[in-house]
């Protein structure tokens, strides 16, 4: 069942779009992440335009994340406060990355802009994850290994422009959660990512926000990022598809129930590593794109 | 599903003051195309028949056809790859002013044993002839691959096609051809062109239009992502915040 895409104008298979969107979707049922890393680059692969591709995983991860931050707001695990301060810097961040995501578009450079940050993010964070993996399959085995202990207090500590959160129980400086808001928003508009593998833990380790606001706050961050980035990449480039994000949306909940469900049976150490494979192959894939020659040296695309 | 609509729009093409012996009555299976949600591509069938107002002279050579099909024209940027630092890299690039979105050239023999050099340009006939470099470039000295990998990839799409030898004379009277169009077509007017050619020159042309419309749901979208880019991109938020939702509901209702 073939789908025109009004915006990316091409033709697809509808169910095929739903089921890159349930298997992203089981992805963050399994592991609890959100799945943009992985979308966007499924989508290059079937031929959706690379612009059209990340503006409208960004809006696709608006969706599906509203649900999970309705559930945050239900369980009380949200800092509003350090959310705002986090988005304010999304916000800027998705500003500056929409203007760059345009610059580069009109200059060419566009798609091996992205490729490249991708790479580099899935190379880092896949080799990241196993040997993290590893590690935890190793200690499960010689239960005598210590944990290693976490740092309370670093320079983060020692910045000016302290602010009271008091759901968090912090007393920090709001320029680094700033910065990592700003780095994130970057990310959201020229990779359709929501960010949260990178915040969750730049909130833990350089914070030092205790774990149970953590996902919460992170969710509410880039549910307004997202939704921020899209009304950008629709109001600078007109590279939203409604149609798209919608089939993706609709698979990707169905497949975050299964992916649930999947999770409860599985070991979580094997999971991570299963994750980090996945997440080295895609990398692989998009490098190899980028090395080998390919079969048509000439592009072509729209001129204003 | 293929799209044969059959709407006969007769078309007789006014004559050329030179030689009136021989003219085309036309005949085209649909002027208008929609893109709908579902659209996978569309034949149009092109037919015709030649009308004589006196019996063709003994020594005249052979009656040969050609039919074009032309979508709107569309400025478009070719960029070569270089490998730099062990990657493929965009490096050099060409802007071509004018390239159609869809071009196909049918005909009854190779274009070029059927008509003069001087002829096909006067006509504009030819993949050379459809994508115009205006003005050259300032420091690629040779565009001509450029122009080539244009025509090269938009084959490969199916949207350029030569169809030599695709249309079908019958009697020296009845002609007809089909014209294959992909899924991924451009909006906009496509115009389709008959050349009547004999000796080597174009006796007689003549041609009509075919409007391509996105239609339905998928115009309704496409126009308010142009027209009020804002008030979409907050309804595309919008929307998608609100399935998300009504997903999670339904999905915890079943769970139950």
């Amino acid at each position: 069942m073939n789908i025109y895409l009004p915006i990316a104008e091409v033709s697809v298979n509808a169910l095929f779009l739903l089921g890159i969107g349930g298997m992203v979707g089981i992805l963050s049922g399994l592991f609890g992440v959100g799945g943009g890393f992985i979308l966007t680059p499924l989508l290059f692969f079937i031929g959706i335009p690379p612009a059209v591709a990340v503006a409208s995983a960004a809006n696709q991860i608006a969706g599906s994340s509203f649900s999970a931050f309705l559930g945050h707001v239900r369980r009380r695990t949200v800092d509003f406060k350090m959310g705002l301060v986090l988005l304010s810097g999304g916000m800027v961040g998705s500003f500056l990355g929409v203007e760059l995501f345009s610059f580069l578009q009109r200059a060419g450079q566009i798609e091996l802009f992205v490729s490249l940050c991708y790479v580099i993010l899935l190379g880092g964070i896949g080799g990241l994850m196993l040997a993290e993996g590893i590690r935890s399959l190793r200690r499960q085995k010689n239960k005598n290994v210590l944990l290693q202990p976490r740092r309370r207090r670093s320079w983060v500590h020692g910045l000016p422009l302290k602010m009271r959160f008091r759901v968090s129980h912090m007393y920090v400086s709001a320029i680094p959660p700033f910065i990592i808001g700003l780095a994130v928003g970057v990310l959201a508009a020229i990779m359709g990512v929501g960010g949260g593998f990178i915040m969750v833990p730049a909130m833990i380790y350089l914070l030092g926000m205790p774990t149970k606001v953590v996902v919460g706050t992170s969710v509410f961050q880039f549910l307004f990022v997202t939704g921020f980035t899209t009304v950008m990449h629709a109001w600078r480039s007109q590279t939203v598809d409604v149609i798209l994000a919608l089939l993706l949306l609709v698979g990707g909940v169905i497949g975050a129930q299964v992916g649930v469900a999947m999770a409860a049976r599985l070991k979580a150490e094997q999971l991570r590593i299963l994750l980090a494979l996945l997440v080295l192959g895609v990398g692989i894939q998009l490098a190899l794109n980028l090395v080998l020659t390919p079969d048509e040296l000439y592009t072509l695309a729209t001129a204003p | 599903m293929r799209l044969i609509l059959l709407i006969i729009i007769a078309l007789v093409a006014p004559a050329l003051p030179t030689q009136a012996q021989e003219s085309i009555v036309t005949g085209i299976s649909t002027d208008n195309i929609a893109l709908t949600a579902d659209f996978e591509g569309s034949e149009v069938f092109v037919f015709g028949a030649i009308r004589r107002e006196a019996p063709v002279p003994e020594e005249a050579g052979q009656l040969d056809i050609i039919l074009t099909l032309r979508g709107p024209e569309q400025p478009l940027w070719v960029r070569r790859k270089e490998r730099r630092f062990g990657i493929w890299v965009n490096t050099e690039g060409v802007r071509i002013s004018q390239a159609p979105s869809y071009y196909a050239v049918a005909s009854t023999r190779p274009v070029k044993e059927i008509l003069s050099e001087t002829e096909r340009l006067r006509w504009g006939i030819g993949m050379d002839q459809a994508v115009r470099l205006v003005g050259g470039h300032p420091t690629i000295t040779d565009t001509r691959p450029f122009a080539d990998a244009l025509v090269r990839i938009k084959e490969s799409q199916r949207l350029y096609a030569q169809l030599e030898g695709e249309v079908r004379l019958v009697e020296d009277t009845l002609f007809q051809t089909t014209f294959e169009l992909p899924a991924n077509l451009v909006e906009g007017t496509y115009t389709a062109e008959f050349f009547l050619v004999r000796d080597r020159k174009v006796l007689h042309s003549g041609g009509t239009e075919i409007l391509v419309q996105k239609a339905g749901l998928e115009r309704w979208i496409y126009n308010l992502s142009q027209e009020l880019p804002l008030v979409y991109g907050l309804a595309a938020v919008a929307l998608a915040l609100f399935t998300g939702w009504l997903a999670a509901v339904i999905a915890r209702l079943l769970r139950r």
